[in-house]
């Protein structure tokens, strides 16, 4: 328990150990120790913003379906509206061409009855004429009568 | 203990003598001409180790995933800036203070760890040295805990007291430091003045020496323990053998309390000193 130059010795090593780690050991560390902090702090803010965005992603994939679904059900009814129309007017243009063969057909009908009709009213004077004659055995002058034979005529009609 | 084996007086004063320039055992109390060879190199190696350790992970310190390594004294370099940012209210000063209390912490605790080693193991190495160089073992004197010699941590203590005063100059002025000196602790009435200097001088005084004293006084006691049981087990009985077993493991352990503990308090003690010079009365 001697206190001798040792002292001195060792006051000088304390400050140039001091000064030592100042100089080269102190200033890198705690630059690495800040920057490692500062990282972890933009990090940590990176992972806030990244979970806020999927929240909002989310949000606006749900708003995207909810619109895509109303958009899909807008065309579906459109279609069926379209669709529903063309039956429609094919119903209607079907009835209207089956009402247009029925007149037609009926017309056709009309005018071989009076075709037919017309044949049977001339047949019908000649046999009138044709039976006086038997009847009377004697020529009838249809121009005599022709008169009365286009009464007749007319009457049969 | 081999050969003519000394007694436990002089085994145990044998291993509390210095090697110094002198080759023998320092005479007065107080002699400036006297230089402890053991403990400038140890406390030089260690001191060297220290700043070399802290070099070797400031030179590879990234910012991205530390090592363990680095890890470690990010630690302890973490743990120092937060006392020293709490203690010293002066970044300029702490740009100084907070790494010399790194270098401080480590190089104690390092040279307190010598303690750890078994008491024989240096000192008989150096002995055979000693001897094989033609030298008397019984004179070939080795001390490998530095911090066990008072010269060494009132070294260190000093260089706290001179900081301590240079940053009482820097942050007051010479003429703010004096008036503190004579004004403070007691008030500015002139019959005061002599009784505030005085307090003030003890002040300094109590702090340095118990500084170095308290760390001293642990080392040298815990140092001595270690002989002690050491002096147990050269009884070379089964009692000696159990003894120098189990008292060494137990006092070993409770010894790396003390050796950290130490190393703390030192490095506290001294941002608390540096910190008050911050401070006016």
């Amino acid at each position: 328990m001697n206190l001798n130059a040792t002292l001195i010795a060792q006051l000088v090593v304390f400050f140039i150990l001091g000064w030592f780690t100042m100089k080269f050991v102190w200033p890198p560390i705690v630059k690495a120790l800040d920057e490692r902090a500062k990282k972890i702090a933009d990090g940590l803010a990176a992972a806030d913003k990244a979970k806020a965005d999927l929240v909002l992603a989310e949000k606006k994939v749900v708003e995207e379906l909810r619109k895509a679904r109303e958009s899909a059900g807008d065309t579906r009814a459109a279609a069926e509206k379209q669709a529903a129309k063309l039956i429609d007017d094919a119903r209607a243009e079907a009835a209207r061409l089956i009402a247009k063969a029925r007149e037609d057909a009926e017309a056709e009908a009309g005018a071989a009855a009076q075709r037919a009709k017309e044949a049977l009213r001339e047949q019908v004077a000649a046999l009138a004429v044709a039976g006086a004659e038997r009847i009377l055995r004697k020529e009838i002058n249809a121009q005599a009568h022709v008169e009365l034979l286009a009464n007749l005529k007319q009457e049969l009609q | 203990m081999a050969g003519n084996a000394p007694t436990a007086s002089e085994y145990v004063v044998h291993h509390l003598t210095h090697l110094n320039n002198t080759g023998h055992a320092q005479k007065n109390i107080v002699d400036w001409s006297v230089i402890n060879l053991d403990t400038m190199f140890y406390s030089l190696s260690i001191g060297l180790l220290t700043v070399f350790l802290l070099w070797l992970a400031a030179r590879k310190a990234t910012s991205g995933v530390p090592g363990r390594f680095q890890a470690i004294v990010e630690l302890l370099v973490d743990m120092v800036a937060d006392q020293a940012k709490g203690i010293v209210h002066s970044a300029e000063s702490r740009r100084f203070v907070a790494p010399l209390a790194l270098t401080v912490f480590v190089w104690i605790f390092l040279m307190n760890a010598m303690d750890l080693l078994p008491v024989d193991l240096l000192p008989r190495v150096w002995e055979w040295i000693y001897a094989a160089g033609g030298g008397d073992p019984h004179h070939a004197y080795q001390r490998v805990v530095a911090t066990a010699d008072l010269s060494a941590t009132l070294g260190m203590s000093c260089g706290v007291l001179l900081l301590c005063l240079w940053y009482n100059v820097k942050i007051k002025g010479v003429s703010g430091w004096v008036h503190e000196l004579f004004t403070a602790p007691f008030g500015a009435h002139p019959l005061l003045w002599p009784v505030n200097f005085a307090m003030q001088i003890i002040e300094f005084l109590a702090k340095t020496i118990s500084h170095g004293m308290r760390l001293f006084g642990n080392m040298y006691a815990g140092e001595l323990i270690f002989i002690l049981i050491a002096l147990l087990g050269s009884t070379a009985t089964v009692f000696g053998f159990l003894g120098h077993v189990v008292a060494g493991t137990i006092w070993a352990i409770f010894h790396i309390l003390i050796i950290t503990l130490q190393a703390f308090i030192f490095m506290m003690l001294t941002l608390v000193y540096i910190g008050q010079a911050h401070e006016g009365h």
